[in-house]
């Protein structure tokens, strides 16, 4: 169901550099107030469709309509929108002060106004003391909260912003991505974020739209994204996922080397000896006690463990299907439990409902 | 959140639109203007003038079209294909000796932990501030009929090979050696600890390591060393006597048989091995762009005893020479009468200069260096800023682009007689400029345009590229930006174009031989002029001149660089985290 009333509307967007087709035929939705996160891998067409939002790029076809007003045409000067670069893009010879006050000067608000709105900002974005500083003397997380606020200085109707985390070492990454987070919702401003970390997009967004060569491949929510992937791309993309070739049996089972397992939704329909793709997270295989008296279940052992912190990853050989290694996610306290080692015997169970033929 | 509210991706099929034109906006509107002024100028002031030699070619005198019969007639003539070998063995010769006296002297300024580094560098840039006619006055002090150290050319004379030999590797030494110096300071330490890890011995480091990262900085420092003496006019034209050169060829056709036709054709001769030295080197730069990343960790010598001496003692030596050549002609300047009355006397200066109203062409000079730094650096500034962060008219933009690489391949001569044919044309709308001070200004600017141009480009480029879009997102129009973020913060750029401006200005005298007019004649041209006529303390006296002022301003420079710069940039602090 589209939105009553769509903040941003895209239609029919469309974009050439000489032969490549950086965007086909683009149209999107963006709810009022809701964070949209661009996600793709580079060369998506992501970006480009961000200019061509801001204006920065002109689309050969297609129009955009920003709150009621035809914007298609309009030079990225005339539109309604803060932006933030991955760069931080800050003015390295102007005081942070000027930085956030840069957009205000300009609306020739008086000075008294202009010094309380950058000191709301600076507040807003957690850093209220660093007025008087150049952007060279802060550090890349302070910068790009201080592009924030200017961003939002003038309060535009949409925020755009472009990778704003990829120069960021991890830990400040995570910490800046729930502070916006928060102060989006806080401001209710209609925002769209592009980004290729799938985890960004996950965590933060209100509704993700996943890009691969120029098209759509899907739109939804952070959960329907994971859980629901519509192309094996999306799920392929976002998320480790087991991909494993299987042959329908026309009676809703199908056959994954010698085992035959009841399959996911839709497998019924499929007509017998249909070669398909059984799309399988590894955190959705079930293990050992869980998987004694699975509808699903069979033998393997562990051929490679792969330890992450709190989780490990499994690499197990299933007896019925040895030439499709399939991979496991536990938690370490579980492979502890189980003092799995290589070579171990376990059992495993492919539960259907977490199954995607795709 | 409300899931129903879900952006939703339309399968709708969209009315086929038109292509999408963008509303041009009136800030827009004035960069497409100022772009396509700066484009026009181009055309007008470089592209037309070298047309204006094309078509001038292959003409007769009457002006009707002869096809290559001047160029037949000339080449029959026997004395072209002398001059045209006599110009290229002695630029060859010149490349042959300046090219390894530069490197080793940058080797020695980059590699060695030798005091007096600094002082060296200082030194060995001197003769930039001088126009080339000081060595050649100063090479007939040392070495002329009367000269002091004549014997030691056993018999040869110093006018002629000899003399624009040793005058053109003093002139064009500082050139080689900050190319060549770049091309050192381009070496990544990590190479050289990879090679120490390996055990390898210094002689195979230096033939692996050192001279291949420094292969594509000497090329292209020999082929500024060629083009620069090929081009070269006022060192033969002082101690070349009767050897003849193109340079000097062009001068005679034009000025003294008023052959304009001719002049053309031997132009565009000259302008061929010059031409063909630039397009090596732009080949050699493009094969370069992958060698170095950008993260390169910068070398840093270590103290060795030995080579640390001997890089010493040769680098003494050759700032001795130099200092040795500056220094005859301040020393000529200030004397009675060489060789026979070596009294202190301001005579050079007073009768010779001031009494004879000589005085006056160096004021034009000073003038013309102002001028041309002031509009010359505003014109490649704005024209940089534009084609580096304006979007649209990728043509236009790519034209200015071209045209600005044009200007490194044409020699001054070449320029300054297409200048001749392209202004004095009466049915010329432009023809009121000619003999004005501003032509002097644009030919200069247009002269120098590619290194302005490059300095300016690679200020603008260390910029974010978000500038402009962040500024539109805040609605501030560009031109504000630019006022306020773009030209503060590439101002040591602007400097050091308009101070390279400002001194090419000074000792210019190529382009402008055939431009001035008796009102605006140029301190170069009465250096030509006063050595014709056999006064050589005032022409002394006036080179003197041009280097104190080309001095003045290189220290105004660095002052400006270092207390107005410490002043307004303070955010070019380092940072405190």
């Amino acid at each position: 169901m589209p939105p009553a009333d769509p903040y941003l509307s895209l239609a029919g967007i469309t974009k050439r550099f000489g032969q490549f087709t950086a965007l086909d035929r683009v149209s999107l939705d963006v709810p009022s107030g809701s964070l949209v996160t661009f996600l793709g891998p580079s060369g998506c067409g992501k970006t480009t469709l961000l200019r061509i939002i801001a204006g920065l790029e002109t689309q050969d076809e297609g129009s955009i309509v920003q709150g009621g007003r035809d914007i298609s045409r309009l030079p990225a000067i005339k539109r309604d929108y803060g932006i933030v670069f991955q760069s931080y893009a800050l003015f390295p010879n102007l005081t942070i002060f000027d930085n956030v006050a840069y957009g205000l000067v300009n609306r020739r608000a008086g000075r008294e106004k202009i010094r309380s709105r950058v000191a709301e900002l600076l507040k807003l974005v957690g850093l209220p003391d660093v007025g008087r500083h150049y952007p060279g003397q802060l550090s890349g997380g302070q910068q790009q909260r201080i592009a924030l606020a200017r961003a939002l200085a003038t309060s535009p109707g949409l925020l755009l912003l472009d990778e704003p985390l990829s120069a960021l070492d991890a830990l400040e990454r995570v910490r800046l991505r729930a502070e916006i987070r928060a102060l989006q919702q806080r401001l209710a401003v209609t925002t769209i974020m592009v980004t290729h970390d799938q985890e960004e997009a996950l965590s933060m967004a209100d509704h993700i739209v996943v890009m691969s060569r120029g098209r759509i491949e899907q739109v939804g929510t952070p959960q329907q994204i994971y859980r629901e992937p519509a192309t094996a791309f999306v799920a392929d993309f976002v998320g480790k996922v087991n991909v494993l070739a299987a042959v329908a049996q026309g009676d809703g089972r199908i056959k994954l080397g010698d085992l035959v397992l009841k399959g996911g939704g839709g497998s019924e329909r499929l007509p017998a000896g249909t070669a398909i793709k059984l799309y399988l997270r590894p955190e959705d295989v079930v293990v050992n006690g869980d998987a004694r008296d699975h509808p699903n279940g069979a033998s393997a052992s562990v051929q490679k463990i792969e330890f992450l912190g709190a989780f490990c990853l499994v690499t197990v050989t299933l007896a019925g299907a040895p030439t499709q290694p399939l991979l496991v996610n536990l938690p370490r306290q579980s492979l502890d439990r189980m003092s799995l080692a290589v070579g171990a015997p376990l059992s495993v169970g492919l539960p259907c409902e977490c199954m995607r033929l795709l | 959140m409300n899931t129903s509210a879900a952006g939703v991706a339309r399968s709708l099929p969209v009315p086929p639109h038109g292509r999408v034109k963008p509303v041009v906006d009136g800030q827009r509107r004035i960069a497409q203007a100022l772009l396509i002024v700066a484009c026009a100028a181009l055309v007008v002031f470089l592209l037309a003038p070298l047309a204006a030699i094309l078509v001038k070619s292959v003409q007769d005198k009457d002006g009707t079209f002869a096809g290559l019969g001047q160029f037949r007639a000339y080449l029959q003539s026997g004395a072209l294909l002398e001059s045209a070998w006599n110009t290229l063995w002695v630029a060859s010769v010149v490349t042959l000796i300046t090219i390894p006296l530069a490197f080793t002297f940058a080797y020695a300024l980059t590699r060695s932990c030798m005091p007096g580094r600094q002082v060296f560098r200082l030194i060995a840039l001197t003769p930039i501030l001088a126009p080339s006619m000081l060595a050649a006055i100063s090479f007939i002090q040392w070495f002329g009929n009367q000269g002091a150290l004549k014997v030691l050319l056993m018999g040869h004379s110093v006018y002629g090979p000899i003399g624009i030999i040793i005058s053109a590797v003093y002139a064009i030494f500082p050139h080689a050696l900050m190319i060549v110096i770049t091309a050192l300071l381009l070496a990544d330490r990590r190479l050289f600890e990879a090679a120490e890890s390996l055990g390898t011995s210094k002689w195979r480091k230096f033939f692996t390591i050192t001279l291949p990262s420094a292969r594509y900085g000497l090329v292209s420092a020999a082929m500024v060393v060629f083009s620069y003496t090929v081009s070269d006019f006022g060192i033969p034209k002082v101690i070349g006597g009767n050897f003849h050169v193109l340079a000097i060829d062009i001068y005679q056709q034009v000025i003294g048989q008023q052959n304009f036709n001719r002049g053309a054709v031997v132009g565009l001769i000259l302008l061929l091995p010059v031409v063909l030295a630039f397009i090596v080197d732009a080949y050699m730069q493009r094969s370069q762009q992958s060698q170095f990343s950008s993260r390169a960790v910068p070398y840093a010598p270590r103290p060795s005893r030995a080579f640390d001496t001997a890089m010493f003692v040769y680098c003494a030596i050759i700032a001795a020479f130099m200092l040795a050549v500056l220094g005859m002609a301040i020393f000529t300047s200030f004397i009675k009468l060489w060789p026979y009355d070596l009294h202190f006397s301001l005579r050079n200066y007073v009768y010779g200069l001031v009494d004879g109203g000589v005085i006056d062409n160096y004021f034009n000079s000073v003038k013309l260096g102002f001028l041309t730094a002031l509009f010359g650096t505003l014109l490649v500034f704005v024209t940089a800023y534009l084609i580096e962060k304006m979007r649209g008219m990728n043509a236009t933009r790519g034209a200015i682009r071209l045209l600005a690489a044009i200007p490194m391949a044409v020699p001054g001569m070449v320029l300054g007689l297409g200048y001749i044919f392209f202004f004095n044309e009466p049915r010329n709308p432009f023809h009121f400029l000619y003999g004005t001070m501003a032509i002097l200004v644009l030919s200069t600017i247009i002269h120098y345009y590619t290194s302005s141009h490059l300095t300016a480009v690679t200020a603008l480029k260390s910029l974010d590229d978000e500038f402009e879009a962040v500024s539109a997102s805040l609605k501030v129009p560009f031109y504000k930006t630019f006022a306020r973020v773009t030209m503060p913060v590439c101002l040591p750029a602007i400097l050091d174009i308009a101070r390279y401006l400002f001194i090419n200005a000074m000792v210019t005298l190529s382009a402008v031989i055939f431009l001035y007019s008796p009102d605006t004649k140029l301190a170069s041209v009465a250096i030509v002029s006063l050595d014709e006529s056999g006064e050589i303390g005032a022409a002394a006296a006036m080179a003197t001149l041009i280097v104190a002022t080309s001095t003045a301003v290189c220290i105004v420079y660095a002052l400006l660089t270092r207390v107005l710069l410490r002043r307004t940039q303070a955010w070019r602090a380092p940072a405190s985290d």
